[in-house]
């Protein structure tokens, strides 16, 4: 069981940045998110985009702010359980909390501060008939690429158009027996680089590239033995293992939705009054998945209402104990990995 | 208003709604569905109208000199879901005087 005295959902940029707060405060902070990395919606939908109401950053990539948010809390040392999904929450006789994701991870948290942006990442499916069916227990639809071992030596489908599906095509290229990507365009909207190398190995005979064309069917009784794919209005048949379809992410609320919180507008009411708390004692919600009046959904609020939900876990583990804001100008940081920054002091000199 | 124009946008209810909609804030499709709340909080522009998730799709009802799209938003209707011939990503459409009596309907959400 991992423990942690906060469990932060979501690893956005409020989520990262609820780490630093934490730590400041001496408390230790563990995250769930159900993409594999870290970053949510900035490093997922948009990160070679520039972002320019970060106070201090006339203009910052969006996935550079990721890596300078991972930087700046790595002195905290928070845990990570990534591509995995809170599912179910418990709450125990002294207030604290079990969340158990769905891959079984158990988690044991003192508070529970919801970051979950516009909410879990689901990837978008494609409509097609009895997909629900190969999508369950490795029968041969998969939507993420979590361990690229399972694919050696067998024959892989992949369909998109984006950077994944090219990426996850050049890189399985080297692990399958055999990459057929089907996209429903000749043109490709991923980085350059990665369509010329897909070309290349497509050239090479490392990839067998279908377009304009679109998986429209499978056979197989037990698991995928085939797909079926139009193109340009014929009909043809490809031996595969798996389909991969890769046609990005779309929000939804996911299982938090069931967890006897307050929702409304598909977000989290949360009591912005005082410090964020949603209608469960000890569970915040704070940044884009939580509404109040007023509510403004933008990183720099994410990170006021996480530093503010911070302080409100600090009373509640610490009940009656006086707390002085500190600004780190004049404390420095102290990070759990033993390391101290502070300002240089100055120097003393007499004057004659 | 005189920067104001009429657009009619039928909502997934297959509501219409004629809505005000002002040509002096930079405004597009997406935001303007969203400020009047036509669609569920979260479930349109979702990346924040950056052409990268095709959650703003609408079908443009009448004929009208709309801006041609461009490459990022042809790229995101290739991958879209229930793809029309006159489909455009509503935040790809800025508001302007020209767009008055624009009717639109918002694609299905995917």
């Amino acid at each position: 069981m991992i423990e942690t005295d906060i469990l932060i959902i979501g690893a956005g940029p409020t989520g990262l940045f609820a780490v630093f707060e934490a730590g400041l405060l001496k408390l230790k902070c563990h995250i769930i998110d159900a993409l594999p990395q870290p970053g949510g919606q900035l490093a997922e939908l948009y990160p070679k985009k520039p972002i320019y109401d970060i106070p201090g950053y006339p203009e910052v990539l969006a996935g550079d702010l990721v890596t300078n948010l991972m930087e700046q809390i790595k002195q905290f040392q928070p845990g990570f359980t990534l591509g995995e999904t809170a599912e179910t929450i418990e709450k125990l006789e002294d207030g604290s909390f079990i969340v158990t994701t769905n891959e079984g991870t158990k988690h044991l948290a003192k508070a529970i501060a919801i970051a979950g942006g516009l909410g879990t990442f689901e990837p978008r499916k494609p409509i097609l008939k009895d997909i629900e069916f190969y999508e369950k227990e490795d029968r041969g639809v998969d939507y993420f690429v979590k361990d690229p071992e399972k694919y050696r030596g067998k024959n892989i489908v992949i369909s998109g158009g984006g950077d994944s599906a090219l990426d996850w095509s050049i890189f399985l290229s080297d692990v399958a027996a055999s990459v057929t990507l089907v996209h429903r365009r000749n043109e490709f909207r991923g980085a350059l680089d990665s369509v010329e190398k897909v070309q290349e190995l497509k050239s090479a005979g490392k990839i067998k590239l279908i377009t304009p064309g679109e998986v429209i069917g499978f056979k197989g009784s037990e698991r995928i033995e085939s797909v079926d794919i139009e193109v340009n209005g014929a009909r043809m048949n490809v031996v595969t293992d798996y389909f991969i379809p890769l046609f990005g992410l779309t929000p939804k609320l996911g299982p938090i939705a069931n967890w006897g919180l307050e929702i409304e507008k598909n977000a989290i009411k949360v009591n912005n009054a005082l410090d964020y708390q949603t209608n469960i004692e000890g569970i915040y919600a704070i940044g884009d998945v939580n509404i109040y009046p007023g509510k403004l959904k933008l990183i720099l609020c994410g990170f006021h209402e996480a530093t503010l939900m911070c302080q409100s876990v600090y009373q509640r583990l610490n009940p009656g104990k006086k707390y002085v804001l500190k600004y780190t100008t004049v404390s420095g940081v102290d990070g759990f990995d033993g390391t101290r920054k502070e300002a240089e002091k100055a120097v003393v000199k007499s004057i004659e | 208003m005189a920067n104001d124009v009429t657009i009619t946008i039928t909502d997934r209810e297959g509501i219409s709604h004629e809505v005000q909609a002002p040509t002096d804030m930079n405004m597009n499709i997406m935001e303007l569905v969203r400020a009047y709340e036509l669609a569920p909080e979260g479930t349109i522009g979702i990346c924040g109208g950056m052409a990268m998730c095709a959650s703003c799709q609408c079908y443009v009802l009448n004929d009208f000199p709309l801006p041609e799209k461009s490459d990022d938003e042809q790229a995101m209707l290739w991958e879209a879901f229930n793809v029309k011939e006159n489909s455009r990503l509503g935040c790809q459409i800025h508001i302007t005087e020209d767009l008055d009596g624009l009717e639109i309907e918002l694609a299905p959400e995917a």
